[in-house]
């Protein structure tokens, strides 16, 4: 069985096993979190061997040169010596220029950084702050229309790194980020097609920066928006997707609460209320974003009612973190 | 003389059909539960080697890859009755898209001769 060097110790692969499962099994810490290509936060810089073409599918270009891979998604065949990235390599400086609080739970971000980053909106970056934690949030801006990134923060009762952006990270402060990252994100050239975008929590943000591309690119056919949350005061940056779905007859925008007290806004889970508006949905192109288990029971209601495979991103957070 | 995988339509055949096969699995309680993963995308990809495979198109699965396969199934109890649902589905889904009998005869043959693979008899 090959061997896995890090940091100067050999640990033994059994058969099958991941690069990332041979670590931890030894008790190795490295950060991970989707364990399934999609997050990348378990990059890790092959220093010697050879890792599977598998491993560096999704890995931009100038990384995949320097040997970066992903270490849940590479099977070894033969010894690798492999170690954490090297920050130089993988992460840019990012400033926080505004900072701002959406609802009682979440907080917007914008960030400016030195050099550009080529993104479509949707797509997601890796943030790494001193102590190391690193978590991946979407980016709700447009890169034509923002100066600025733009992430959206929900504080999370287990979430280290939400309590730590929400609390003690301000504006002026810099943090370590990678990326971009994913593909959900929107496709021109079928201008026409109805959108069903469905999100939960902070799942509205990836789906409105996709919303504004589509719109920036020309979308004519219909898009509704079903937004989840669990009580009224957690929907968030309702006011601007009302305006928004004033000033473009396409745009639908539907607020779904699950809880009791629902006053002006829809009763019911935003992924059910979204099924019985549109019971056929052959034809449609889907964005889904939020909670695992929703996305899970969407992705298959979608495509029972008529989608096809292609046609339905989520964003890369559907993986429960183990 | 063109092969059965070129007499069924070839790639496009197999994209035809993995939508409506997949949807026929998924809907089936008595299945469904082997084939709900969280990763759908991949699942569907499966799929279309599945077909590919019964349409008698290129492939490069064994009989001791199709065991492999499949052995975690028979772990969670794959059985005959499980494996005539899905050459139920196959089937019906060629007659759905008006595939010949003949050529349909001939895919359920070869569908046919993975069960012991398959079931890992
Ligand atoms: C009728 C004969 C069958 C053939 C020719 C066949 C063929 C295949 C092929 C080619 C794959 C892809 C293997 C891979 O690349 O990993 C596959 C995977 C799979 N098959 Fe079958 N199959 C058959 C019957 C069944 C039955 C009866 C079931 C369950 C009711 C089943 C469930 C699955 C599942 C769940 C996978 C995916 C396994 C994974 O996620 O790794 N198959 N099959
Ligand atoms: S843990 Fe490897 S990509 Fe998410």
């Amino acid at each position: 069985m090959p061997n896995i060097t890090y940091q100067g110790k050999a640990y033994s692969a059994e058969p099958d096993e991941t690069v990332l499962e041979t670590l931890l099994r030894n008790g190795v810490l490295v950060p991970y979190s989707c364990g399934a290509g999609a997050c990348h936060t378990c990059m890790l810089h092959c220093q010697k061997g050879d890792v599977t073409e598998r491993s560096q599918k999704d890995i931009k270009p100038a990384l995949k040169s320097l040997n970066y891979f992903l270490a849940c998604q590479c099977t070894p065949e033969s010894d690798l010596e492999v170690a954490l990235p090297d920050d130089e390599d993988v992460y840019v400086s990012a400033r926080c220029v505004e900072k701002q609080q959406l609802s009682p739970t979440v907080w917007r971000f914008r960030f400016e950084i030195a050099v550009p980053l080529f993104y479509h909106a949707g797509q997601f970056v890796n943030l790494k702050n001193e102590a190391g934690w690193l978590r991946s949030y979407s980016l709700s801006s447009l890169p034509v229309e923002d100066e600025h990134l733009e992430i959206q923060v929900r504080r999370m009762p287990e979430g280290q790194m939400s309590h730590w952006l929400a609390d003690d990270f301000d504006v002026g402060m810099h943090i370590e980020l990678e990326g971009p990252n994913g593909h959900c994100i929107y496709t021109d050239g079928e201008a026409e097609k109805p959108i069903l975008m469905v999100g939960t929590g902070t799942g509205l943000a990836p789906l409105i920066g996709i919303l504004r591309d589509a719109l920036h690119q020309g979308h004519s056919g219909p898009i509704h928006l079903y937004h989840g949350a669990r009580t009224q005061d957690e929907i968030y940056l309702h006011d601007t997707l009302n305006e928004l779905a004033q000033q473009h007859s396409n745009v639908h925008y539907h607020a779904c609460i699950s809880g009791d007290d629902v006053g002006e806004m829809k009763a019911g889970r935003a992924a059910d209320v979204a099924m019985s508006d549109h019971s056929d949905l052959k034809g449609w192109r889907l964005f889904l974003c939020g909670a695992p288990e929703m996305v899970k029971t969407m992705r298959k209601n979608a495509f029972l009612a008529g989608a096809s495979m292609p046609d339905i991103s989520a964003d890369a957070f559907t993986t429960p973190e183990h | 003389m063109s092969t059965l995988f070129e007499k069924i339509g070839g790639e496009g055949a197999v994209d035809a059909a993995v939508d409506i096969f997949y949807r026929k699995v998924l809907s089936d309680d008595s299945i469904s539960h082997f084939f709900e993963t969280t990763d759908m995308e991949a699942q569907h990809a499966k799929q279309k080697a599945f077909l590919t495979m019964a349409f008698g198109g290129p492939n490069n699965y064994t009989g001791a890859d199709m065991r492999a396969a499949h052995a975690p199934l028979v772990a969670k109890g794959l059985n005959e009755s499980h494996f005539n649902a899905v050459a139920g589905h196959l089937q019906a889904t060629l007659e759905e898209l008006n595939v010949p009998a003949d050529l349909i005869a001939e895919v359920m043959a070869i569908a046919g001769s993975t069960k012991d693979d398959v079931l890992g008899l």
